[in-house]
This record gives C-alpha cells, structure tokens and sequence, in this order.
C-alpha cells in the first residue's frame, strides 16, 4: 500500500544506512558463514556420493535396477538393488501398517482416556522405548524374537498359507516379516509421542463443542481431536517410516541375507540397503564400496520421496485447518 | 418443544474450592433468561451445571437438583451424553469444527444420533440455517469451511449447530462477547425469534443487552474473593433495571461496583 503522497511523482528516497554495532557485524558473519558452510558440506557429499555411484554403475554388467544379486567383487562385477529395494520398501511400509494404528491407541489413550496418575508414567516409559539402541533390539529380536515366532509363523502357515504370502515351511524365521515386527516395536515410541503431543493440543474449545451437541468420548475423538491431529499423525508415521527405512543394526542382526525375493514374507532371505551396506562394507574392495555408496544413494532418493509426499499430504489439507 | 428448568439448593465445586453456593431458581419455559453479575460469580459455572459440561472439567462436581420439567438430571442413572443432547449450548468463543464444511457443521449433532436420510438432512440443516438467519449468506458455499465465515457468522452457525437436533433448552455463555456490534445486533434479534421455540439462558457481561433480550433476569454475587456465588435476586427484567428487591443488584446495575 502507498502510504506516502509524494512517492507517486519522486523517485523514493534511498533508504538511510542505519548505523551497525560491531557486534551485530560479528553475529552476522558467522550465522551467515554456518549456513553457507553448511551447504558446501552438503555439496560435497553429493558430488563425492555421485560420482563413486555413478563409477560403480558404469562398471556394473549386470543391470543395476534390476538384477538379483550383489557381486561386485568378481571379475565380472553384476549387483542390482531390486532385491534391497523390495526389502526396504516391504519392511517398512509392514512395520507402518503395524506400528501406526496401535500408536494411534496408545497415544490417544494416554491423552484423552488414562487418569493422570498413569498418564505420565506410561508417557515416560514409551519415551524410554525410544532411547533404547537399536542394536539392543537387535539382538533381542535374534535371541527372542526369531525363536518364538516360528510357532506364529506356523499357525499363520495353517490358515493363510494358500496366499503364497503366509507360507512357512519351519526353519529360522529369520524373515522380513520378522524384521517388519522389529521395525513396528521400534518406531512405535516415536510415532506415539508425537501423536500424543498433537493430540494434546487440540483445542478444548473444539472437544466442548462436540460434548456440547451430545457426543460420547469416542465421538468427541473422532470429530475434534482426530481431525486436528491427522497431519499431526501423518508427520509422525513419516518420522516412523524413515527411521524404518534407514534402520540397520537390528535388521543386520536379525535378517538371514539372501538375493532372493521370496513370495513367501515368512522365509529367510531378502535384504535391505542399510542392511546390505552394513554386511558387506568390510569385504568390499574398491568398486564393492563404489556399488554400496550407489545403493546408498537409492536409499537417500527413496528417504526424499517419502518426505516429500508426506509435505504433500500435509499441505493438501491445510485449507480446513486455517 | 421447551422445558421449565428447576434448580434446588445447587452448588458447584472445583476440586476443594466451592464455587457456588446453595441457588434455587427456576427457569420459564419459551422465554429468554439472563444472568449478569461481576467476574468470578459463577454464572458460566452454574450455566454449564444446567447441561452438566460442569463436571468434565477436571475435579468439577455438583450437589443439588436440576429439574427438567420434572425429571432430574442428576438422577440416578442418568446418562450425561443424553442430557446434553436435550439441552444446546453455544459458548463464548465461535467454535465450529474446523475440518468440516457449513453443512456437516450444522448436520453433525444430527449425525450423532444416528443415520439420517439424506434428504431429511438437507431440509433440516435449511432449517437450521434459516432458523440461526444465515441461510441466505452461506446458501451457495455450503461445502466450504466454516472456519471461513467471519465471526458473527459462524456464532450464528454453532447456533444453527445447536438448534439443529431440536433441544429443549438453549444455553448461551456470553456468545456476543467476541463479536462486533453488528453481529451481536444480529445474534440478539435472533434470540428474539428462537425464544418462541426454545427455553433460552444467557450468560452475558453487558447489562444493555441482558435489558435488550431477556424476560427475566438472575443477578449473582459473590461476597469476597475466593468466596462461593451466590444468586442474589431473580425477577423480570424490567423490574431488576427499575426497582429491584436488593440493594446490591441496584447497585451493580447503576455501576456502583462490578
């Protein structure tokens, strides 16, 4: 808006140089320099990340997005990332499909349903979840986990083992659905605090509306709180997956390798990037370490993808939020 | 449509801390009551002890009786969720759901108790709309956000939300005090309407406006900070602005004190 009468017809007066404190000066150029250093630090990754990925994959005689294997030691260096990238992928979105609705409960359970007095000790001891490393999951999952599966697996086996999916035929259950059940336990504390920090902070003024017009609680939940927590929810289950899909040490521990994709989710083998770089970073020669900073490379893409559709989701629905 | 309220001997507490103290009253039906009184007397809390919001605040309890012609709502048994589906609120700020549209605004009450067709829907949620006088402002964008209206507007739809499911009482808690005097021109020449459908109480700060709309009028009191409220007098409101039966209303009233 114009607020000054003469400015139509005279140029508009250069505005005055305000006098400037040393130390403002001082403030300024390392904030300014912190960033920029930030992004020639990113920068450099990239370029050294490109061209050690690009180098393996003009080495590689075997078709990189395609192939079942991982040998990129032999003379003959054949390795493909379909195999990590199914595992990846599959693990994760499983672990998601398990982990959400149950830190959905629980998070709406501490926030709205528990009285106070176990509200905030169980608050406490999801957060205490999360601060558990994630090698200490691992071999919980390989010495507890894997061995009191097999009885699931094979009750799943008996009753849904005619989809293919579900077949089990009793050997280690050393799987991706195993993994995926890992995976679930462990990105379960992140996603229920979030949530239950959201869900904290829907207006009570939306929550007495609802009681008002005579809503029981799970209908005040359903029409105040879970709206305004849905992007609350959806930012959290992305937090979740994320950590899903970079997870490594548990999966490594767990996870019995193989260039195999199984019909079967139950049988062992499979793979997933981090896994893979992690299990084979040590016997890698030169170009072995070129194909792992490739796969790394996917996995980032892949990382990028989710968070951006997350952003996506988010920001469709901002016009009823306003 | 509208129901005589009898309160007996009626306190409120928040935890430890009584808030109000021992108020019997009755309320007529098909008329427009309202309670004035400096901060801190309890006439919000005695308001929300009328539909029983009272005791979802945390520590919040009641001691006394409501009748609702005749039926009492803190009776045994009584379920709360029923209650508040047989007496409406609007609060002081417009507080419609802000992920649903005008209509599923007006239509969400409806939609608690049960599926409804389609059509007898629309006529209602009509209804409503023109019952609250927005109908002809939001009858082309009614699949928009009522977050989107302007504050007048969407107190006039969280009052069309209210009257929607056809309660017996309508409780407002100061529902003008975050509006321009334009939109609480509208919502007070509304009340006159709705007052022929619905008994109607009215929380309000302005004592012009407790003089404008009401037929009857409740002052409370209280003696002290930290003291309980107390209902000093209810009268017909002409005669509490003209010559009412206790000094301290009087007083009040002339602005004195409060």
């Amino acid at each position: 808006m114009d607020i000054s009468p003469t400015s139509a017809t005279s140029p508009p007066p250069r505005p005055t140089r305000a006098a400037t404190r040393a130390g403002d000066r001082i403030f300024l150029a390392l904030s300014r320099g912190s960033g920029v250093l930030l992004l020639v630090i990113m920068a450099a990754i990239a370029v050294f990340l490109t061209v050690r990925a690009a180098n393996a994959i003009s080495e590689d005689e075997g078709n990189f997005l395609t192939t079942f294997a991982w040998d990129p030691n032999s003379a003959h260096p054949t390795f493909g990332i379909a195999v990590l990238a199914f595992g990846t992928v599959v693990s994760s979105v499983i672990a998601m499909a398990i982990a959400v609705p149950i830190a959905v409960g629980i998070a709406l359970f501490v926030s709205h349903y528990a009285p106070r007095r176990l509200a905030s000790p169980l608050a406490f001891v999801i957060d205490l979840l999360a601060a558990v490393p994630s090698i200490v999951y691992g071999l919980w999952g390989a010495l507890f986990l894997v061995p009191h599966l097999s009885g699931v697996y094979s009750w799943l086996d008996d009753y849904f083992g005619w989809t293919g999916v579900f077949s089990y035929s009793g050997g280690p259950s050393r799987s991706i659905f195993t993994i995926s059940i890992l995976l679930a336990i462990m990105i379960l504390p992140i996603v229920t605090s979030v949530s239950r920090e959201v869900f904290l902070q829907a207006p009570k003024t939306q929550e007495e509306a609802a009681l008002a017009l005579g809503a029981t609680r799970w209908e005040v939940i359903r029409m105040s709180v879970l709206p305004f927590g849905r992007s609350g929810v959806i930012s959290a289950s992305m937090l979740g997956l994320g950590r899903a899909l970079g997870e490594t040490m548990a999966v490594a521990t767990v996870l019995s390798p193989g260039f195999v994709i199984n019909a079967s989710l139950l049988e062992p083998g499979g793979g997933t990037f981090a896994q893979n770089i992690a299990s084979s970073f040590k016997e890698s020669g030169e170009l072995g370490k070129d194909a792992l900073i490739a796969s790394g490379l996917v996995l980032f893409a892949l990382t990028l993808l989710v968070n951006g559709a997350a952003r996506m989701i988010i920001s469709r629905r901002k016009e009823y939020t306003a | 449509m509208a129901k005589r309220i009898d309160v007996g001997g009626l306190n409120a507490y928040y935890g430890g801390h009584k808030a109000i103290e021992d108020i019997s009253m009755t309320v007529e039906p098909r008329s427009v009551t309202a309670f004035i009184g400096p901060s801190g007397c309890g006439k919000s809390t005695f308001l929300r002890t009328l539909n029983r919001m009272h005791e979802v605040t945390p520590g919040g309890r009641v001691e006394g009786k409501v009748l609702l012609d005749d039926e009492d709502l803190y009776g045994h048994g009584v379920d709360p969720v029923s209650v508040r589906r047989t007496i409406g609120m609007v609060f002081q700020r417009p507080n419609p759901f802000p992920t649903m549209s005008i209509y599923d605004n007006v239509a969400a009450g409806l939609r608690l108790n049960g599926r409804v067709r389609k059509s007898e829907l629309d006529t209602i949620v009509e209804k409503s709309l023109k019952g609250a006088n927005l109908w002809k402002e939001v009858k082309d964008r009614l699949n928009k956000p009522g977050a989107g209206l302007s504050g007048g507007q969407q107190q006039r739809l969280c009052i069309a939300r209210a009257i929607a499911v056809e309660p017996q009482v309508l409780l407002m808690d100061e529902p003008c005090s975050a509006l321009d005097p334009i939109s609480t021109l509208a919502i007070e020449d509304l009340m006159g309407d709705l007052k022929e459908r619905f008994t109607i109480v009215i929380v309000t700060h302005n004592m012009q406006q407790a003089a404008r709309v009401s037929d009857r009028t409740a002052f409370f009191n209280l003696a002290g900070v930290g003291q309980p409220g107390k209902l000093v007098e209810i009268d017909e409101t002409a005669r509490i602005f003209s010559n009412p039966s206790v000094q301290a209303t009087e007083d009040y009233i002339s602005g004195r004190f409060g």
